[in-house]
């Protein structure tokens, strides 16, 4: 167990430095930046005043180390736009965007559950039929269109919510979240429904496959056969099987739900940090694109790494698999 | 090879089964029908389309936000309706699939053969250059795609170009990663001896032998990821950071429609977004089926 935490903590630090150069690389080395940051009209001495104001000057490993150090510590310069300092900027945000993947992972278990459930239960139920049509319609569904009909139709026809913004938020352990009020909560139904659409049908089929395979089981069948009522066989023994993978593959997708989140935020107004980025990107705010990739990169490795660990606490075969490739 | 081995039209005979096991299914039928349609229709849009919506002698501004159904200034019927510019919403969507289908076909192809290259090559050298190959793959498919393209994109600008290359970077891994898989399998089989003992070259024993035997989940794979593909796009281009007004693909005719939404002027976002929809399930459907027939697990 030991060497497995050790081994996947190599890899994730592994990952890390790759995208750091990558990021580097990607921002630094490809074009020059300094034209970006100068005025159209500027003189050649104005444009060389920058170049040595900002280190371009330098050869491209002495810049490399300096972008390392500001990496550790987690300094990416002041945003072009808004002149105020990029991780700043991004974790004032950052709490927004993790309410909203947060809340599309509720929804998620809270519909797909119950549905793959059914669905694998009583795989010749027309309603199953019906259950699994919708869940390959969720894959096939580009999710930006669906924000937008879902504003045509709950916020503009029917007028029940509202389309844009997050609402009033509370304070609540100096955290701010729109999860306490109910003003809150129509403001982040559509959005988070939006960015769950896909987990949903996610969650339908592994439910429904868990459950079809664990409904054919020996300890299945002994527990009808002592006689345990099918909500308790349901409920207890079969759950308890198939929430393993249910949970591994919901943690690991928690990191694309926050991804997926730039999107989202962008239909639907919230202020997050991915509607910071798509900001950036069209505003060209290097510090803020840069800073915003790294902190998506250390959250995807760290929650790649917990679930990881997890389960492989939970399911020693993993383990064994793991030590072979 | 001599007379004995050579069976009867082997080929032929292979693909009416293969055909006649696909056509068991007919939710699948009716996925390959649709899709075929939607590409020919895409294909002839310049002689089936009452009006070419980027000619602007033909196009008038009087013509614009019309519901569905309404008469243009030139007398033919606009069924869809018209966007913000008095183009036909109809000829728009038609003219936008060929740019959207073109975008997620050449990006899957380069996509498929990087990858059918690298995994090939990571199977049958093993070692370093095995593991090189794969962490990188790993590298990238721990990332999602989503963020992946947007940050290409952002770095790399707009244009049709751009978004192919930032398209391939995200797909390549999803086919390097299968291709290994088989590759890793075929490779211990008597044949790939018998073809080395024979004295052919590793190139020729790669891609003669060991490919034609992989490419199976190859096309499965490929089904799947140009319908990503084209959903990407869309996102992107919808986002703005994606293809130029220039270039109209269906995701920018969503976002031209955006602004008009709130006005209850639906239909300049509603009918592209459909046509999107029935592209990708169309070729879900058939990419399921492809699953289905082409397992050999499930041969009987």
């Amino acid at each position: 167990m030991l060497a497995f935490v050790i081994r996947r903590l190599a890899q994730a630090f592994f990952v890390v430095v790759a995208m750091v150069v990558l990021v580097f690389f990607g921002t630094y080395v490809i074009g020059d930046p300094v034209w970006m940051m100068v005025p159209g009209d500027a003189t050649q001495e104005q444009v060389e005043e920058v170049r040595r104001t900002f280190g371009f000057d330098q050869p491209v490993y002495m810049q490399f180390l300096t972008f390392l150090g500001d990496v550790l510590r987690g300094e990416f310069g002041r945003s072009y736009v808004h002149g105020s300092s990029a991780i700043g900027l991004i974790l004032d945000r950052m709490p927004a965007t993790l309410e909203l993947a947060f809340a599309a992972l509720i929804l998620a278990i809270v519909i797909g559950i119950p549905l793959g459930l059914f669905a694998g239960l009583k795989p010749d139920h027309p309603v199953s039929r019906g259950i699994m049509a919708v869940s390959i319609l969720g894959f096939s569904l580009p999710t930006f269109w669906v924000g937008l009909m879902l504003i045509m139709l709950f916020s503009v026809m029917l007028g029940w919510l509202p389309a844009t913004g997050r609402g009033p938020v509370i304070s609540i352990l100096g955290i701010e979240t729109s999860l306490f009020s109910l003003e809150g909560w129509r403001h982040l139904f559509l959005p988070a429904l939006n960015l769950a659409l896909l987990k949903i049908s996610l969650v339908i089929r592994l439910t429904r496959s868990g459950a079809r395979e664990a409904s054919l089981q020996d300890y299945v069948k002994f527990a009808r056969a002592k006689g345990l009522s099918p909500r308790r066989i349901i409920g207890v023994h079969i759950l308890k099987n198939i929430m393993i993978p249910i949970v591994t593959v919901l943690g690991l997708e928690f990191g694309s739900l926050v991804a997926f989140s730039v999107v989202t935020e962008t239909i639907f107004a919230w202020p997050g940090m991915g509607k910071l980025l798509l900001e950036a990107i069209q505003r060209l705010d290097r510090p803020l694109i840069v800073g915003y990739v790294m902190v998506v990169v250390l959250l995807f490795v760290t929650i790649n790494l917990i679930v990881d660990i997890l389960y492989s606490a939970l399911d020693p075969r993993v383990r064994l698999t793991g030590s072979q490739s | 090879m001599s007379a004995a081995i050579s069976t009867p039209t082997p080929a032929r005979g292979e693909f009416a089964r293969f055909a006649a096991r696909f056509a068991e299914d007919r939710v699948a039928v009716i996925g390959l029908v649709l899709l075929l349609a939607i590409v020919t229709m895409a294909l002839l849009a310049p002689f089936i389309t009452p009006q070419n919506p980027y000619d602007l002698g033909k196009v008038d501004i009087m013509d614009s936000r019309q519901p569905p159904g309404a008469k243009a200034g030139d007398g033919f019927a606009m069924w869809l309706g018209s966007d913000g510019m008095g183009r036909d919403l109809l000829s728009s969507i038609l003219y936008g699939l060929r740019i959207s289908l073109t975008v997620g076909v050449l990006s899957g192809v380069i996509a498929a053969t990087i990858g059918l290259v690298l995994g090939l090559v990571a199977a049958y050298a093993g070692g370093r250059v095995e593991t090189l190959i794969m962490r990188i793959v790993d590298l990238q498919l721990s990332l999602p795609s989503v963020l992946v393209a947007l940050i290409l994109v952002a770095l790399l600008g707009k244009g049709i170009d751009k978004i192919i290359l930032a398209l391939v970077v995200v797909q390549w891994a999803y086919y390097a990663r299968t291709v290994r898989g088989s590759a890793l399998v075929e490779r211990r089989k008597e044949y790939v001896e018998a073809a080395r003992s024979l004295g052919l070259s590793h190139a020729r024993t790669v891609f003669r032998h060991i490919l034609p035997n992989c490419l199976a989940p190859v096309i499965v794979i490929a089904t799947v990821q140009t319908a990503h593909a084209i959903s990407l796009e869309a996102t992107l281009s919808f986002l703005g950071v994606g293809l130029p007004q220039t270039e109209p693909s269906l995701g920018v005719l969503i976002a031209n429609g955006f602004q008009y939404m709130l006005s209850g002027k639906y239909w300049i976002s509603f009918f592209p977004g459909l046509a999107l929809l029935l592209t990708i399930v169309a070729i879900n459907l058939v990419g399921d089926r492809l699953r289905d027939v082409l397992n050999p697990r499930l041969e009987k």
